[in-house]
Order: structure tokens, then C-alpha cells, then sequence
């Protein structure tokens, strides 16, 4: 088996291309069967995954199940997974299915749908297994095609604008990071990853229309990347575009946005920002660490005004990310390993949240807080599964919500203890605006007259939040099932960055 | 056995909670009530019979990574003996209580079932108490301590169509959680420092600690001294210490035997258990130390200063729980930690004690908590009377002065005492003083309730406003009634604990230092005797001696550990004399909590039995003060006043200003430059900006692809 990972990564790419080949009509029957399919293939394709994973060596810490190819134009097609990406891999297979499970209510232009979300995870996936620098941009980019069409064509009321403004912020991101890997290109004469990684860019000040640039290329490079990944994560302060996009996306777009499509900026960092600019990371650590500190407050503060529950989940999300970013540079095995925990985590959690809402949206067809209350009375397993997810978005120890934050936490106090302390606080706002948010939506009385015949969970939702309830408990309960994954490639990961230091620079790092 | 003991209750939870629909809600009760049951069975046969040596159970691995490696493990101590023993004796009591106190609740209303929910939560919550007690490492004692949080977050807000309920739930884990933000950043301090966060670590790098600098924040501090501060920050939340104390009294708003088991016995006791537990770091950490005795000193004070003037008989036990937990730090902070658990365990009777006895008054009168309307239940409900006059008995310390002969508090509080002498006279005086309130709002609250003439309707409110405003309960006129056994039993039990645990004890926790020292399994003890200096020498070789025994055992592989952890459930430095001096005290101080008791009974008496209309004469004269007690000294307005609404605020404005005008302005303000250039160019595409995405990238791989050709690339 060696196409492994093109298999898994094309299953989906398979069923659209037959979906919008065969499938003919838009009567219920066609309907059902687009959804089928489309499950089928989601399924099929978490199934094949799993023979990844159990094939991953996890103390090898190179690229395993590597295929390469020639593609057009001298260019390579090759893909491959390590410790850090086999994970991400394993996230979206698990959860596409799950998101097509949620998507079963939808009833316009459910064949397009349908190809949306197939060819959405054929390029997430290519994301996470790519190895070669423009494979990932095409992948990269091209993902935010379907993503575009799911918010545009099937969100609420203002998706134009929100549309209009993911597309300003990314816009920007991509350009500098196509021109950043023109440039590697030209320093390293690859666009392999693997060789990239073994490159070192310069690192040597020099002087660019009149800047004086510390870090030199390694800074310039890794400023371009930024600008992508941030936007991506999102970071603070260019965020704003996600609350946007989950408002007006319907629930399963809002779902492998959250889940999934956040953590290719996660992944970038690790993937080519750490260890291919370790000079230019080391240098702008303190601005990540400060903009990762200021989104924790400041987000959650903002979550705590929020009328609306998308609205203050996405920005719950941002807030999580923070930890993520923090996590990340703060570059030591605790901070790296809880961000690739926390993202995870993040997905199982910020997707059921999301599915949360997306259950009642469907009863009610409005996401404004205040036209709920006291659902518990009518909803009592909606409850308990809403509680539940609180509690991990919350970070409470045996959730997998714990896990991530209190690595990362754990990890930025070994480096800066302002910012340790800072983003430590948002422990106590994510617990309050979490909880406010629970009560005013599930606790009390039941007055509203609209809500007096609203129906429990159906077997079907039930389902779909199952999967993530075993997953949130189990990986809180022995995380080992991912630190064993990641371990030892986030230690050769760590090893190469401090090595890659210059020397005072490495020395002081050892004596913190 | 420990295993079982702290699994019992998850399988009873969640049988009872998920199976209940199958089993029926009786048959769900029945079953966590009798796992709990068989867990205290076994702890008390563990408590008898531990011999004080440490023993690990390694259950499962937990968090990995890099060096940092956690164990899902169990310690079994002394001190995790007698936690068992109170976490699982009252929780099974209040168990049993709650079969009756339950059985019937106008909150809810016909066919809606919430028993087996509370039951379920009731275990649960045992679960994670046990959890906490019975950790090997400060993670998984995070683990316990943020699931006790839940547990209560759950209890409090049991009654959820109640927005006082919601409230005060949100309260008490948001306020937790302020305490958890010290804990956590001592966890992480510790592990910075020591590579490790398992206790035999943590105790065997204390000493070394002592010596360290770590900078945090602004400034560089003594590494024990901060850990020791930023641990017990936590320990204030949990345990409800001053300034972090505001969500006790609103926790109320549970049913009572929550109130007992959560809010009086168990979990608020969880930071005089960690800071116990953490003894071998403490000890090294004079300033903490400080910290802890000034706080402890400080909330009892203040707890039963406010707990004089309350109206609802829950309000009263919990400004009351509040203020002996204080008593608990101060023993703890002067370095008598075996006195700190002393008067935990003695607490943990009495006061869930008083709070059964008071859920049983609430029973036997359809729910009215407001003492203003009860009186003259003594004949009534009399063996109800009986169980909280030897409840009031115990926590007032009824006992004849100078010998160990009295009531559990007597023996304990006054242990309490003695050893704050010894170590802070601002301490000592602040809990006299206090001990004398405690008898007086005690006392008040007997007289009140069983005493004088039957208030319960259509009597005027007797003094002052009431400033909680109570929701009026509309019952009709029912004669009060005594509750049915299954409430009395445990009542019974209680009252054993609350009248001998202190007398069976004393010696052990206490009253013989060299029993005490075997009891926690620490090194024997050395003659002290006067000569203090030679004394400690010896000690100090006897423990060097020790670790250098042990330490060929121990694992090499942290870099800083260089000793072993000291043996025993706690530890005492060798500068530690205090539990010697305490027992040296001079007669006057022995007999002080008692005269203060005196006092403050003697003016309860004069005030609710011979003059009843005193009290609102006194409230009406000293009206400032009056108000300013009856408002809890204005903590709860302060803090909404500086917290609550300036993060509302603050939050609204980040998003609309912040968010909305800056960011999106200025970014979108740039854009619109940009952009109808843009749009102008692919105007004719039909969906708007999906194509000027598209277009864009294609165009950025298409230079990419040329540029690279046309550079020949470089394979």
C-alpha cells in the first residue's frame, strides 16, 4: 500500500467528481442519495485512514508513507505524513463524516453540497500530507474555494459581506506567502519540504530599502508566512473575519471551519515557520506570545458581550487559538505538543459546540441568545451534551479541553511568566462567559412561548455528538493516545530549532 | 481496596445517573447510596488500620510529555486516611439523609423526575473529592479539584428554574476558577523548578527551593515562598477564604444536604488539605506561612462577625463554616498541620451535623429558612432540637477546661488556639474573639429557632429590612413536623462524631506528640524537652539519615531533586516546635476559648431569651454597623462594582469599538481602495468575489510556475 495517503486524500475527490457526473435530479430521491454517497465516501475514507495510523511508526521521526510523483511543468507531487500531520490527518477524516451526518436537514442544492464538502476534505487533506512546498500552496489556497461556496451559497442573510471580508483578509496572506516561497525557492532550489527543512535560510541582518532587518531573510520570509498563517488561525488582531464567516455559514460549514480549516495555520506554523526559520521565530517570539495573550482577553471579554451564540463560540475559538500560537513558540516539548493537543482537542470540541447550536438553530431558525431559556425542561440529553462541551470548552481537568491548555500554559511559563500569567486568566473569563452563555440559553424557567413544543435531540443528532463525546473523554483521560504520536517528532523538532540558534542564543535558552 | 473505595461512587453515578431510566429512580438511588456506603465501610477499615507507611497505587499514565509525566496514582497516607473516612462517612450519610429530604420538593412538579439526577451528582461529586484526596501529584489533585468545582457548579444550580440558583452556581465556579488561575501557575512554577510534579518530587526538592530565585513577573521571589502564595491562592477559593469567600453564602442556594456535604465537610476543606499535604514545601516557606495565618486569622473573624447578624439559617452555618475554616489555615500556617486536620475531621461531624439539622427544621417547615419566622420547635421537632444542640454543643467547644474531656470543637478549637499563640498573637486574639461570636450567632440561632413563641405566620418581620429579599412561600398552614428516619439516622450518626471523634482522637492528632508522629507515619519522635537545640540537631541528623537511606531508592533521573521526600503524611521542620510550645501554653490562654464561650452564649441568652426585644434596639442604634454586617461588609456590591461590570463593559467595548471600528475599519478602509479596482476588473464574473479568489490564485501559481521555468530551476 503505498498510495495510502492518495488514496485517502482522493476517495472524496472520487465522489464528488461522480456526484456531479451521475447524479441527475434534485427530487428527494437524489437527495438521499447524494447524501449517501457522500457519507459512504467520508466513511470509507476514515476507514482506509485508520490503516495509516496503524502502520505509523511513531518513533521515526522522518516523513513515512511517502509517494512522489512527477507532476507538470518539473514540479513534484509528493505527499507524506510525520508525527505532527498524521494527527490532522486523522481529525478531518474522523469528523467529515460527522459534519455530513449534520448536514442531513439540508434540502437546497444538496448535490452541490455535497461536492463542496467531498472536495473540501480532498484539500484539507492534501494540506496536511503535502511535502511539497507549491503542492501545499494549490491545496492551501484551493481549500478556501469550497469553503467560500458553502458561507455563499448556503449561509444566512449577510453572507456576501462575509464572504467579501474572508476573502480581504486571506487576499493578502497568500499573495506574501506565494512570494515568500518564490524566494525560498531561489535561496534553496527546492520545493521539496523535507529538503527545505534541512536547508538553512540566512540569517544574517541586512538592509532592505532603507530597513534595517534583524534576521535578515529568515525574518522576511517568516513575516510573510505570518501574514497567512495569522489570518488563518486567526490571530489577534486580524480575527475579525471569523465571527463573521461562522455567523453566516450554515452548521457544517461553521463545523470543519472551526474543526478543521483553523488549524492549517497551526500546522503552517509547525510545518515551515519553526523549524525552517528558527532565527526569525526565536527573534518575533515575544510579538506572538503578546498577540496570543491579547487574544485570550481580549476575545474572551468580547465573547462575554456577545448576543449571539455563533458569534460567541467563534470567538471562544480565537481565544482557544491563542493558546495554540502561544504554545507553538514558546518552543519547548510541553508548549509544542499541547498546541498540536489543543488543536485537536479544539476540533472535537468547537465542532460539537457548533453542531450545539446548529441543533437548536434547526428548531428555532435564530441564534440570538435571548430568544432561548430553560430548554433543559423540554431538552433534558440536549442539556447534558451542552453541559458537557461547556465543560471542555471551559478546559476542565478529564476533557481533552484540559489537556492542550494546561501544556501550553505549562509550556509559555518556562519562557515568559507575564504572558503565562496573562493568558492564564482566561481560565476565569472562558468559565464565565461559557457558563452565562449556558444559562441564559439552557437553565431556568421555561416562559417563551415559542420554545413550549420544542423536541428533544432525535437518534440521528444523538449520533453525531457520540463519536465526539467518546473522543473529548478519552483523549482527557490518557492523552497518551496522541503524545505518543507526537512525541518524538516534536522532540527532533525542538532539538533541530535549538541547534539551529546561534550559540548565546541557544546557551541562554538551556540556562532558563 | 483503594481502588475500590474511589471508583464506587463514579459506578454508582453513573448507574444511577444513565440507568435510572431502566432501574427506576428508587432502585438508581438505592444503588449509589449502598456503593457509597461500601466505600465508607472500607475507608474506615483503612483508617483503623494503616500503620502511616506511604503506599503508591499506579493506576493508569496520564499526561506525558517530554519530561513532564503524569500517573493516574492513588497515595495512601494518613492524611488521605482520614479524608477518606470524613469525604466518605458524610457523603454516605447524606446520602441516606436525601432519600427523605428529597422525597417530595415543590420546585418541581408532577412526573418531573430530578432524584436520581441528584443522587448521580451527589456521587459524583464523591468521586472527585476522592479524586483529590487520594492524588499522588498535583495534576490529577487539579483534576479533583476542578471536578468537585463542577460537582457544586451542578449541586448549586440544581434547582435551575430558579435565577437565583443559576446565579449563585455560575458564582462559585467563576470564583473557583479565580483561585484555580494561582494553583495552576503554582503547578506550572513547581514543574519550571523541579521537572516534575508528583509529590515525592516536589517534597524532596523543597529544601532546595528554599534557596532559589525564580523571577515571576515584576519581580524575583524565593521560589517556596511563591509556590507556597500561589498554591494557597488556590486553596483560598476552594476553601473560601477571604476575598475569594463570596460564593459560599450564595451557594446556599443548593438543597440542603448539598450545603452539608459540599459546603460545610468536604470540599470547602480541600485547601486546608492541600496546603496539609504540601506541609513539606510549606515548611520552607516562612512568608506563605505568614500569608496563611494573617488570611486564616482574618476570615474567621470576619465570617462570624457577618454571621451574627444573618437572618436565613443557612446563610448563618455557612458564615460559620466559613470562619472555622479559617481556624483550619491558622492552625495550618503556624506549621500544626496534624491540628489543621484535627479540627477538619472534628468540623466535617459537627458541621455536617448542623446543616442535616437545619435541612431537617427546613423540612419540618415546608421551607422556610428565615429564622425571623420560626421559634418554639423544640417540642415539636424534639429530636431534631436534640441533634443540633449537641451540634451547637460541639462547634461552640462545650468541654471542661483544662482536661480533654468536651465535645469534638472543644478539644479541637482549642488546639487551634493554643497553637496560634505559639505562633501569631494577632491570630490568636482574632480567633478568640471570633470564638465568642461563634457562640454568640450559635446560640442566636438556637434560641431563635426552638426557643420563645412560634413566629411562623402572619407575624411581622422582627427586626430591621430584610435585605436578601426572600421569595414569599406561599404554603398553606401545616403543623410542623419531625422528619421520617432515614433524615434522623444520620443525624444520629453525626451527633456520635460530634460528641467523641474529639476525645477518641485528641491524642493522635494532637495531644501526644510522639503518637502523633507514629499516627502520620513520620520519623520518630526526638525527646524535645526544653534544651529546643539539641533537640532539632538530632532531629535534623535523624531526617539527613533518613534521606540518605532512601535515596539509593529513589529515581535519579530529575536533575534537581537531590534528597529524598521526607517520610510521613506530613512533615515538620526541624525548627518546627510550635505543637510542643502549644501544649506548654499558659493556663489563661487554655481557658480563653472557654470564657469566650461564656461570653458569647451569656449574651445570646440575654438577647433572644430574656430580652427579645434587644436585638432591634441594638440593629436600630448601631444601624451603620448593622448594615454594614448585614451586607457582608459590601463585598459582593465592591466587587460587581470593580469586576463584574467593568468586564461587561470593557468586552462591549473591545467588540464594537475595538473589533468593529479599528480593526474592520481600518482594514476594510484599505481594502475599499483596493478592492472596486478589483471588482471593476472581473465585474462580468457572475458570483462576485468566489472568482476574484480564484482568479487571484490562479494568477499567483501561474507566476510562480513561470518564474520557476523560466529560471530553469535548479533539480
Amino acid at each position: 500500500m503505498n498510495n495510502l495517503l492518495s488514496i485517502i486524500t482522493f476517495i472524496p475527490a472520487v465522489a464528488a467528481a461522480i456526484l456531479a457526473l451521475f447524479l441527475r435530479g434534485d427530487d428527494p430521491a437524489a437527495q438521499r442519495n447524494a447524501k449517501w454517497l457522500a457519507l459512504l465516501a467520508t466513511s470509507a475514507t476514515f476507514l482506509v485512514s485508520l490503516f495509516v495510523l496503524a502502520g505509523f511508526d511513531p518513533a521515526d521521526t522522518g516523513f513515512q508513507f511517502v509517494e512522489e510523483y512527477d507532476w507538470i511543468l518539473g514540479l513534484k507531487y509528493k505527499l507524506g505524513v510525520d508525527g505532527i500531520s498524521v494527527l490532522f490527518v486523522m481529525l478531518t477524516t474522523f469528523l467529515m463524516p460527522i459534519t455530513i451526518a449534520a448536514c442531513w436537514g439540508v434540502e437546497t442544492r444538496v448535490k452541490e453540497y455535497m461536492i463542496a464538502f467531498l472536495m473540501l476534505e480532498t484539500l484539507m487533506l492534501g494540506v496536511f500530507c503535502a511535502l511539497d512546498m507549491v503542492l501545499f500552496y494549490v491545496f492551501f489556497e484551493a481549500g478556501l474555494i469550497p469553503m467560500f461556496l458553502i458561507i455563499g451559497i448556503w449561509g444566512g442573510k449577510e453572507r456576501i459581506y462575509a464572504a467579501f471580508k474572508f476573502f480581504l483578509y486571506t487576499f493578502l496572506g497568500s499573495v506574501l506567502m506565494l512570494v515568500a516561497m518564490i524566494a525560498m525557492y531561489a535561496d534553496a532550489g527546492t520545493t521539496d519540504i523535507p529538503q527545505l527543512l534541512a536547508h538553512s535560510f540566512g540569517s544574517d541582518d541586512m538592509t532592505v530599502a532603507g530597513f534595517h532587518i534583524v534576521g535578515g531573510l529568515q525574518t522576511l520570509l517568516f513575516l510573510a508566512f505570518f501574514a497567512s498563517f495569522a489570518v488563518k488561525m486567526p490571530m489577534w488582531p486580524v480575527h475579525t473575519w471569523l465571527p463573521d464567516a461562522h455567523v453566516q455559514a450554515p452548521t457544517a460549514g461553521s463545523v470543519v471551519l472551526a474543526a478543521i480549516l483553523l488549524k492549517m495555520g497551526g500546522y503552517g506554523f509547525l510545518r515551515f515557520s519553526l523549524p525552517m526559520f528558527p532565527v526569525a521565530s526565536d527573534l518575533l517570539a515575544p510579538l506572538v506570545f503578546w498577540m496570543s495573550a491579547i487574544a485570550i482577553v481580549y476575545t474572551s471579554l468580547v465573547a462575554l458581550a456577545q448576543q449571539d451564540m455563533k458569534k460567541l463560540i467563534a470567538y471562544s475559538s480565537v481565544a482557544h487559538m491563542g493558546y495554540v500560537t502561544m504554545g507553538i513558540f514558546a518552543a519547548n516539548q510541553q508548549g509544542v505538543e499541547g498546541a498540536i493537543f489543543q488543536m485537536l482537542s479544539h476540533g472535537f470540541i468547537s465542532g460539537a459546540l457548533f453542531l450545539c447550536v446548529g441543533v437548536i438553530y434547526d428548531r428555532m431558525h435564530t441564534r440570538e441568545i435571548d430568544a432561548y431559556g430553560g430548554l433543559v425542561n423540554r431538552m433534558p440529553a440536549y442539556a447534558m451534551i451542552f453541559m458537557f462541551f461547556t465543560m471542555a470548552n471551559v478546559g476542565l481537568p478529564g476533557t481533552s479541553g484540559f489537556i492542550g491548555e494546561f501544556l501550553t500554559l505549562m509550556g509559555i511559563f518556562q519562557v515568559n511568566t507575564w504572558v503565562a500569567a496573562v493568558a492564564t486568566t482566561g481560565v476565569i473569563l472562558s468559565a464565565a462567559y461559557a457558563l452565562w452563555l449556558y444559562r441564559r440559553v439552557v437553565m431556568g424557567a421555561l416562559v417563551k412561548e415559542a420554545l413550549k413544543s420544542i423536541t428533544d435531540m432525535t437518534r440521528r443528532e444523538k449520533a453525531i455528538f457520540a463519536p465526539l463525546v467518546v473522543m473529548t473523554l478519552l483523549l482527557g483521560v490518557y492523552p497518551s493516545l496522541v503524545t505518543d504520536v507526537t512525541g518524538p517528532s516534536v522532540a527532533a523538532l525542538i532539538t533541530d530549532y535549538q541547534a539551529a540558534l546561534p550559540v548565546a542564543d541557544a546557551t541562554q535558552l538551556a540556562s532558563q | 481496596m483503594a481502588t475500590i473505595i474511589l471508583f464506587a461512587p463514579l459506578i454508582g453515578a453513573l448507574i444511577c445517573g444513565f440507568g435510572w431510566r431502566f432501574l427506576g429512580e428508587k432502585t438508581g438511588q438505592i444503588i449509589a447510596t449502598a456503593l457509597v456506603f461500601l466505600g465508607a465501610a472500607l475507608s474506615w477499615a483503612i483508617f483503623l488500620t494503616h500503620d502511616g507507611v506511604t503506599q503508591q497505587i499506579v493506576l493508569m499514565r496520564w499526561i506525558e510529555s517530554g519530561s513532564l509525566s503524569t500517573e493516574w496514582a492513588i497515595r495512601l497516607d494518613r492524611l488521605t486516611a482520614i479524608m477518606l473516612v470524613v469525604v466518605n462517612s458524610v457523603s454516605a450519610l447524606v446520602h441516606l439523609y436525601s432519600f427523605g429530604y428529597m422525597a417530595h420538593d415543590d420546585n418541581w412538579g408532577p412526573g418531573e423526575s430530578y432524584r436520581a439526577r441528584f443522587f448521580a451528582y451527589l456521587s459524583f461529586f464523591t468521586f472527585a473529592m476522592l479524586m483529590l484526596v487520594t492524588s499522588d501529584n498535583l495534576v490529577q489533585m487539579f483534576f479533583g479539584w476542578e471536578g468537585v468545582g463542577v460537582a457544586s457548579y451542578l449541586l448549586i444550580g440544581f434547582y435551575y428554574k430558579k435565577p437565583s440558583a443559576n446565579a449563585a452556581a455560575i458564582k462559585a465556579f467563576v470564583v473557583n476558577r479565580v483561585g484555580d488561575f494561582g494553583f495552576a501557575l503554582g503547578i506550572f512554577a513547581l514543574f519550571f523548578l523541579t521537572d516534575s510534579i508528583r509529590f515525592d518530587d516536589v517534597f524532596a526538592a523543597a529544601p532546595e527551593l528554599a534557596q532559589t530565585n525564580l523571577t515571576f513577573l515584576w519581580g524575583e521571589w524565593n521560589a517556596a515562598n511563591l509556590i507556597g502564595v500561589l498554591l494557597f491562592i488556590g486553596a483560598m477559593g476552594k476553601s473560601a477564604q477571604l476575598f475569594l469567600h463570596t460564593w459560599l453564602p450564595d451557594a446556599m442556594e443548593g438543597p440542603t444536604p448539598v450545603s452539608a456535604l459540599i459546603h460545610a465537610a468536604t470540599m470547602v476543606t480541600a485547601g486546608v488539605f492541600l496546603v496539609c499535604r504540601m506541609s513539606p514545601l510549606y515548611e520552607f516557606a516562612p512568608d506563605a506561612k505568614t500569608m496563611i495565618v494573617v488570611l486564616g486569622a482574618t476570615t474567621a473573624f470576619f465570617a462570624a462577625t457577618v454571621g451574627l447578624v444573618q437572618n436565613d439559617i443557612k446563610r448563618v452555618i455557612a458564615y460559620s463554616t466559613c470562619s472555622q475554616l479559617g481556624y483550619m489555615f491558622v492552625a495550618a500556617g503556624v506549621g500544626v498541620y496534624s491540628v489543621a486536620m484535627f479540627h477538619l475531621f472534628t468540623h466535617a461531624f459537627f458541621k455536617a451535623m448542623l446543616f442535616l439539622g437545619a435541612g431537617s427544621v427546613i423540612h419540618a417547615t415546608h421551607h422556610e429558612q428565615d429564622m425571623r419566622n420560626y421559634g418554639g420547635l423544640r417540642k415539636k421537632i424534639p429530636l431534631t432540637f436534640a441533634a443540633m444542640m449537641i451540634g451547637t454543643l460541639a462547634i461552640t467547644g462545650v468541654g471542661i477546661p483544662l482536661t480533654h474531656f468536651g465535645f469534638a470543637g472543644f478539644l479541637s478549637k482549642d488546639a487551634v488556639i493554643e497553637s496560634a499563640y505559639v505562633g501569631s498573637s494577632y491570630a490568636f486574639w482574632l480567633l478568640v474573639v471570633a470564638a465568642a461570636f461563634t457562640s454568640f450567632y450559635s446560640w442566636r440561632l438556637m434560641f431563635m429557632t426552638f426557643y420563645g413563641e412560634s413566629r411562623a405566620h402572619g407575624h411581622g418581620h422582627g427586626h430591621g429590612h430584610d435585605a436578601h429579599g426572600h421569595d414569599d412561600h406561599g404554603h398553606g398552614h401545616h403543623e410542623p413536623h419531625e422528619s421520617p428516619a432515614v433524615m434522623l439516622i444520620p443525624l444520629g450518626v453525626l451527633a456520635l462524631g460530634a460528641v467523641f471523634s474529639g476525645m477518641v482522637w485528641y491524642n493522635s492528632f494532637f495531644g501526644d506528640e510522639a503518637k502523633m508522629r507514629a499516627w502520620f507515619g513520620m520519623p520518630a519522635a526526638v525527646e524535645h524537652a526544653a534544651e529546643g537545640d539539641e533537640a532539632s540537631a538530632q532531629t535534623h541528623s535523624e531526617t539527613t539519615a533518613e534521606a540518605t537511606a532512601t535515596e539509593e531508592a529513589a529515581p535519579e533521573d530529575h536533575a534537581v531533586v537531590t534528597g529524598a521526600a521526607p517520610q510521613g503524611a506530613i512533615f515538620l521542620g526541624p525548627e518546627n516546635h510550635v505543637i510542643h510550645a502549644a501544649h506548654e501554653a499558659p493556663k489563661w490562654v487554655k481557658v480563653s476559648p472557654f470564657i469566650a464561650m461564656i461570653l458569647g452564649f451569656a449574651l445570646a441568652f440575654q438577647m433572644y431569651i430574656r430580652r427579645p426585644d434587644l436585638p432591634a434596639k441594638l440593629a436600630a442604634q448601631q444601624r451603620p454597623l448593622y448594615l454594614f454586617l448585614l451586607n457582608k461588609w459590601y463585598f459582593d456590591e465592591l466587587y460587581d462594582w470593580i469586576f463584574v461590570r467593568p468586564a461587561k463593559a470593557l468586552g462591549r467595548f473591545l467588540w464594537k469599538r475595538g473589533d468593529g471600528d479599528v480593526i474592520d475599519g481600518s482594514i476594510n478602509g484599505i481594502a475599499m481602495g483596493i478592492i472596486p479596482f478589483f471588482t471593476r476588473l472581473a465585474s462580468r464574473a457572475q458570483s462576485g468575489y468566489l472568482f476574484h479568489y480564484a482568479f487571484a490564485m490562479v494568477l499567483g501559481i501561474a507566476a510562480l510556475l513561470t518564474w520557476m521555468t523560466l529560471s530553469g530551476g535548479a533539480h
